[in-house]
C-alpha cells in the first residue's frame, strides 16, 4: 500500500534551498495525521552530507541518489531519480517546491506515472476537521457545505489559487497515487531545527549515467547581481505606477534600510524596468507576508494582491481613494507618497535616535 | 522544419474586474485573448521560420470560440491551424488535456512544439512538460531565447538564479517565457487571409482511435475539484482622507510603535 510523504529536495550547486525545509516542516504535520513518516529523496552529485539538515528538520528518512549526471539540473536525469523512488517505494504523497525545477519536473514524473498533480499549492491537508476549520476561518463557504463534509476522507486535500488568487480550489487525487503537489516557495511555516534527532541515510543506487542526459548544457550564466530574496524580509516598502519611475524607488529605499526591511514592487515597475524582477510581488513574481507591507502607489490588482494578501498588516499610500489596495489595506492614507515617504523616514529616523539615547 | 506552437485561449485577466459585493470575479463580458507566454511562442516561432524556412502550425484545445484564437495566429503569420474541440474532452486536468493534445501532435507531425509557460487562468505550466512526456521527447522549460542549429535548437533556460544554455536535438518541446519574443500585430492582409484559411477541427471521433478514452475529459482527469470557493472578504480597515502630511506620518508612526517594528 501506498506509504509516508516523500519531499524532493531541492538544492542548487549544493546548497539546499529554503523551501525544502518548509516542505519537510509541513510534510511532518501531515504525517503525523496520517501515521505515516517523512521521507526526503536527495539528489545530485556529492551531496550525501547534506542529508543530516533534512534530519534536523524532521525527516525520518533520506534517500540519497548521488550521480555525476545530477550535479547540475538538467530534467530527465532527475525524473528518473524520482520515477525510480515511485516505482521502488511506493510514497503516498510526493511534495515540490513549486519553483522553475519543481515546475518543470513534477509535471514530466506525473505523465510518466500517470498520477495527478496539483501546481502551487498554499495549503495541504489531510485531516477533514482542520480543512473545515480553515474553511470557517478564511473562506466564503456557506456553514452547510462545510459541515457537510466526508470527515473520514483520507486524501490529500491540496488548496491553491485560481485567477490571480481570487477564487480558491481544492484539488484531490482520488484514484492514483502518489498525490503530488507543487508548493509556492514562502508559504509554508519553517519548522525547529533540531540537530539532535536522528534518522536514517539510504543510499539509493537508480542506475543513472550520463547518457540519461538527452541535453546538452552549453554554458551557465549566472546572473550578475546577487538575487535579494523578498521573502525573507520581515517588512516590505513597495512601490508601483505612482513612484513614477526608477528614482521614485529611492526614497521608498531609505525608508525600507530605516525599517530594516527590503524594496519591493508591483509589476509595472519591472515591466518598466525601473527595479529587478527578482523584486516582483505578485502572480508572476512572488508570495511574500511579511509582518508590514507598504505598498506606496499601488493600486492593488489581483495579480498584485495575490502576492502580498496574506501580509501581516498592509499600509497603503495613495492619491487614489477607491483604489482597491486601500479596500485591502488595514490602514489607508489617501495622500502623495513623494511627501508622506521621506517624511516618514525622518520620524523613524528621529523616534530611533530618541530611543537610542 | 515543422514547428508546432500550442496555444490557449485564455480570459483576459487584466480586465476582470471584483464584484464589490461578493469579492468574487466578474467574468462577463470579458475578452478572451491568446495567453501571453503562447504568443511569445508563437512569436519565436514564426522569426525561426523566416530564418531557417518551413512551417509553422498552431493547435488549439477548447470550445468551438477558440477558434478566433487561431485565426489571430493564423494573421500573426501561421501557415496553418488545429482545433482540437470535443463535448468528451471537457473538465480535463493537465494530464487528460496533455493526452489530448500530444494524441493531435503525433497526427499532425512536428519537429520543434512550441507551448507557453503556463496560462494565465490556470497558472500550472505542467501542460507543455506532460506533452513532452507522453510524445516521449526532451523538453526544455522556461526558454528565454530560442535558435536553431542544425538538427538541434539552442534555448537559454531561465532559473531564478541563473540561466543555462542548453542544446537539445530535435524533436523535441520548449516552453516559451513572454520574454522570448515581443509579438508581432496582425496586419491587414493577414486578417484577411486569416478568414479564408481553412482551420482542421478535430473532435473526439477524429482522435478516438489514437487515445485511451478512459484518460480524457472530467472522468479520466487524475485531478478532480473537492471544493471551491471565494476568500471571506477582510474586514474593512481604517482609510484617512485629508490628513496633512505630518497628520498622516503621526498615524503610521503610532502603528509603527504598536506592533514593534521600530
Amino acid at each position: 500500500m501506498s506509504k509516508d510523504i516523500y519531499v524532493v529536495v531541492e538544492q542548487r550547486n549544493g546548497v539546499v534551498q529554503k523551501v525544502t525545509y518548509e516542505l519537510i516542516s509541513e510534510a511532518t504535520k501531515l504525517a503525523a495525521d496520517l501515521g505515516e513518516q517523512v521521507v526526503a529523496v536527495l539528489m545530485g552529485y556529492k551531496i550525501a552530507d547534506r542529508a543530516q539538515d533534512l534530519i534536523a528538520y524532521g525527516a525520518s528518512k533520506v534517500l540519497v541518489i548521488d550521480a555525476p549526471v545530477l550535479e547540475n539540473y538538467t530534467t530527465e536525469p532527475y525524473v528518473r531519480g524520482i520515477e525510480y523512488v515511485i516505482k521502488n517505494y511506493d510514497p503516498n504523497v510526493v511534495l515540490f517546491g513549486a519553483s522553475s525545477i519543481g515546475r518543470d519536473m513534477a509535471p514530466r514524473i506525473a505523465g510518466r506515472v500517470h498520477t495527478g498533480l496539483t501546481a502551487d499549492c498554499t495549503r495541504l491537508d489531510v485531516e477533514v476537521s482542520k480543512y473545515q476549520e480553515y474553511l470557517r476561518k478564511a473562506t466564503n463557504l456557506p456553514e452547510e457545505k462545510i459541515a457537510a463534509l466526508d470527515t473520514s476522507d483520507r486524501n490529500l486535500k491540496m488548496t491553491r489559487p485560481a485567477f490571480g488568487g481570487n477564487v480558491m480550489a481544492t484539488i484531490v487525487c482520488r484514484n492514483y497515487r502518489p498525490q503530488m503537489a507543487t508548493v509556492r516557495p514562502g508559504v509554508m511555516e519553517l519548522g525547529e531545527k533540531d540537530t539532535s534527532r536522528k534518522g536514517e541515510v539510504v543510499m539509493v543506487d537508480a542506475g543513472l549515467t550520463m547518457d540519461d542526459m538527452n541535453v546538452e548544457i552549453l554554458d551557465v550564466v549566472k546572473q550578475e547581481k546577487k538575487a535579494v530574496d523578498i521573502t525573507d524580509a520581515k517588512i516590505l516598502v513597495s512601490g508601483g505606477r505612482g513612484v513614477g519611475g526608477p528614482e521614485g524607488y529611492n526614497p521608498l529605499r531609505e525608508l525600507a534600510a530605516e525599517l530594516g526591511g527590503e524594496v519591493s514592487s508591483s509589476r509595472i515597475g519591472v515591466d518598466s524596468g525601473w527595479i529587478e524582477k527578482d523584486r516582483q510581488v505578485g502572480q508572476t513574481g512572488k508570495t511574500v507576508h511579511p509582518e508590514l507591507y507598504i505598498a506606496c502607489g499601488i493600486s492593488g490588482a489581483i495579480q498584485h494582491q495575490a502576492g502580498m494578501e496574506d501580509s501581516e498588516f498592509i499600509l497603503a499610500i495613495n492619491t487614489d481613494k477607491f483604489c482597491p489596495m486601500m479596500q485591502l489595506a488595514d490602514l489607508g492614507i489617501v495622500g502623495d507618497l513623494k511627501k508622506i515617504v521621506p517624511a516618514l523616514t525622518e520620524a523613524v529616523k528621529a523616534y530611533k535616535a530618541k530611543k537610542a539615547v | 522544419m515543422k514547428i508546432v506552437v500550442c496555444i490557449k485561449q485564455v480570459p483576459d485577466t487584466a480586465e476582470v474586474k471584483l464584484d464589490p459585493k461578493t469579492g468574487t470575479l466578474i467574468r462577463d463580458g470579458v475578452p478572451s485573448i491568446i495567453n501571453h507566454d503562447d504568443r511569445a511562442g508563437l512569436e519565436a516561432a514564426l522569426q525561426l521560420r523566416e530564418k531557417v524556412g518551413g512551417t509553422v502550425t498552431v493547435v488549439c484545445m477548447g470550445p468551438p470560440q477558440a477558434d478566433v484564437a487561431l485565426r489571430e495566429a493564423l494573421a500573426m503569420g501561421a501557415d496553418d491551424a488545429y482545433l482540437l474541440s470535443a463535448r468528451e474532452f471537457g473538465g480535463s486536468d493537465t494530464y487528460a488535456t496533455a493526452t489530448i493534445i500530444a494524441t493531435g501532435l503525433k497526427k499532425i507531425g512536428y519537429d520543434l512544439v512550441v507551448t507557453g509557460r503556463q496560462a494565465i487562468d490556470g497558472d500550472t505550466a505542467q501542460v507543455g512538460p506532460q506533452i513532452a512526456e507522453q510524445l516521449k521527447i526532451p523538453q526544455v522549460s522556461y526558454g528565454e531565447e530560442l535558435d536553431v542549429d542544425g538538427d538541434c535548437v539552442i534555448v537559454k533556460r531561465q532559473y531564478e538564479d541563473q540561466s543555462h544554455m542548453l542544446k537539445v536535438k530535435m524533436p523535441c518541446l520548449v516552453t516559451a517565457l513572454s520574454e522570448l519574443a515581443e509579438p508581432r500585430y496582425m496586419h491587414a492582409g493577414g486578417i484577411v487571409d486569416a478568414y479564408q484559411k481553412e482551420i482542421t477541427v478535430w473532435g473526439f471521433e477524429d482522435l478516438k482511435n489514437d487515445l485511451n478514452p478512459e484518460w480524457i475529459g472530467l472522468k479520466g482527469s487524475p485531478t478532480n475539484v473537492f471544493q471551491s470557493f471565494g476568500k471571506k472578504p477582510k474586514t474593512a480597515g481604517t482609510v484617512l482622507d485629508g490628513l496633512s502630511t505630518e497628520e498622516a506620518v503621526e498615524k503610521i508612526m503610532a502603528v509603527l510603535i504598536e506592533r514593534h517594528i521600530i
